[in-house]
């Protein structure tokens, strides 16, 4: 599945989308394929994050991964349903298994990450 | 000028892992399918039905000529000699100190034994043959790279091989047949690394393709056995407590550390064609020393993966650290094998795991993990 050009990446396989003023985090398929079963989420962020913070762990059959915000902000959601139920991740990825959602300090910061099509070629798709 | 990667041997079962959409990865210098699909779902497949692995990256070496015996009773710390023809053995090779070198598997036919190795192992070992061989007269044989392997695991398989043979679902544990399928010939033993049920056969590798054909002839969802990959192997091993060496087992660690008494037999040189095998005076110290470790089973509480070096604790105190460990498919839970110190603790005591960032609760639970239900 070629990674969805409505968002930007960073070379650690977190996507960042765009949602009204937030931006919605989660991770890529690309990531999710190198994980296999995703038995695991641990999301430690909370209140004020910066950008390069990890935001939590994601763990599965194969290995433990940090998981890394790509922007300055603060959180403004956890989606539970995958905290409690991290095998979401493995069915949709770019979807409902999206993991937390930030206020922004600076809108255009998201320009900074890297484009699908970066992204695709810096993990070599 | 750019270094190339060194290549990587395939199995004979290459193509039909490609065509299955197989996960490849580098195992002990072999491409060899991780999964091919959700390691989960393959784990249970073995657990509920029936899987089939390639192993044929494992070591097969087989070993003939006048003095094959001697020289394996040597090499081995159990005993051979008094051995069956077409039955297999669990055993340990040893270095001088005592130091688990491999956990095999030998076979013995009526003109020559068969050795199965950890593929990781059989560089080391064939050195290590050479190096012990002295004035002995065996003839040492590797044909790994000629044979393919293939392990067909879980409690529907022996129905399904009943429909093609019927003296395979008769053999006794541990015990082999060779079948002739068009002249070429296979050797099947009734043994596993799963826990479950099933068997393991060895075929030349030109078979490899006829041999898939035969088992997968069922296909689709409802399949009764399915190709099934390392991670699962991995997981299932796990749950039935066998060691896998680099984790449990390694050139530091003893037979008896690793609960693997029965592996050794400290008296065979007193056999009357009995011989000393390398290490035996080494293991008899230890043994009238008392073990060094101990291997437990831990089952944590939440849902984090124990992996290999987490530490555990016990009142603050370190007691020792993880070799393998991994979410119980079958359990629902997660299970850790662990080396502590002797007497530091025993059955039903809490113990705490540094997993990843986190510390989790558990507690020691007896071994194995996971039992087939007769």
């Amino acid at each position: 599945m070629p990674a969805p050009d409505d968002r930007r990446y960073l070379e650690s396989h977190e996507w960042h989308k765009p949602q009204g003023d937030l931006v919605v985090i989660g991770i890529s398929q690309f990531a999710v394929d190198e994980l296999t079963d995703i038995t695991y989420l641990d999301v430690t962020a909370e209140g004020a994050i910066g950008k390069g913070d990890p935001l939590g762990e994601i763990e599965s059959v194969k290995a433990t991964s940090e998981l890394y915000c790509g922007i300055d902000g603060e959180v403004i959601e956890v989606n539970q349903a995958v905290v409690d139920d991290p095998s979401l991740i493995n069915r949709d990825c770019y979807g409902e298994a999206w993991i937390i959602k930030v206020r922004p300090t600076d809108a255009g910061q998201l320009d900074g990450l890297l484009s699908a099509a970066d992204y695709e070629k810096r993990v070599g798709v | 000028m750019e270094q190339e990667a060194p290549t990587l041997l395939e199995t004979p079962f290459h193509r039909f892992h490609q065509e299955h959409g197989a996960n490849l990865i580098d195992f002990a210098g072999w491409e060899m399918p991780i999964r091919y699909g959700s390691i989960m779902e393959e784990h249970k497949q073995v657990r509920n039905a029936g899987g089939l692995f390639d192993v044929s990256h494992m070591g097969r070496i087989y070993f003939s000529g006048r003095h094959a015996r001697r020289f394996l009773e040597r090499l081995l710390t159990r005993r051979v000699s008094d051995m069956k023809e077409n039955t297999c053995r669990y055993s340990l090779i040893c270095n001088e100190e005592g130091g688990v070198k491999d956990d095999v598997l030998i076979y013995r036919f009526s003109d020559k034994w068969l050795l199965v190795v950890n593929a990781s192992n059989r560089a080391k070992l064939l050195d290590h043959f050479e190096q012990i061989q002295g004035e002995l007269k065996v003839k040492i044989d590797d044909q790994t790279e000629s044979t393919a392997m293939v392990a067909v695991q879980g409690p529907k398989v022996m129905d399904i091989i009943g429909q093609f043979s019927s003296e395979v679902p008769s053999l006794k544990r541990y015990s082999f047949c060779q079948k002739n399928l068009m002249i070429l010939k296979m050797v099947i033993s009734r043994t596993g690394y799963t826990g479950e049920d099933g068997v393991e056969v060895i075929l030349p590798a030109k078979m490899a393709d006829m041999a898939v054909k035969l088992l997968l002839k069922d296909k689709g969802e409802s399949a009764a056995i399915k190709p099934t990959g390392l991670g699962a192997r991995d997981t299932l091993r796990i749950e039935a407590a066998m060691p896998l060496y680099g984790h449990e087992l390694d050139e530091d660690t003893d037979p008896f550390e690793a609960g693997l008494d029965f592996a050794v037999n400290l008296d065979k040189d007193q056999d009357d064609n009995g011989e000393t095998f390398i290490g035996q005076e080494a293991l008899k110290e230890i043994k009238a020393q008392g073990p060094r470790r101990q291997l437990i089973g831990i089952r944590m509480q939440g849902r984090r993966t124990p992996r290999q070096g987490n530490a555990i604790y016990s009142d603050g105190t370190q007691l020792g650290a993880v070799t393998s460990g991994c979410l119980s498919p079958t359990l629902g839970h997660p299970i850790a094998m662990a080396y502590v110190t002797p007497g530091s603790c025993s059955i039903g005591d809490p113990v705490t795991l540094a997993a990843g960032s986190s510390r989790v609760e558990g507690e020691i639970i007896a071994l194995p993990f996971y039992k087939r239900a007769k």
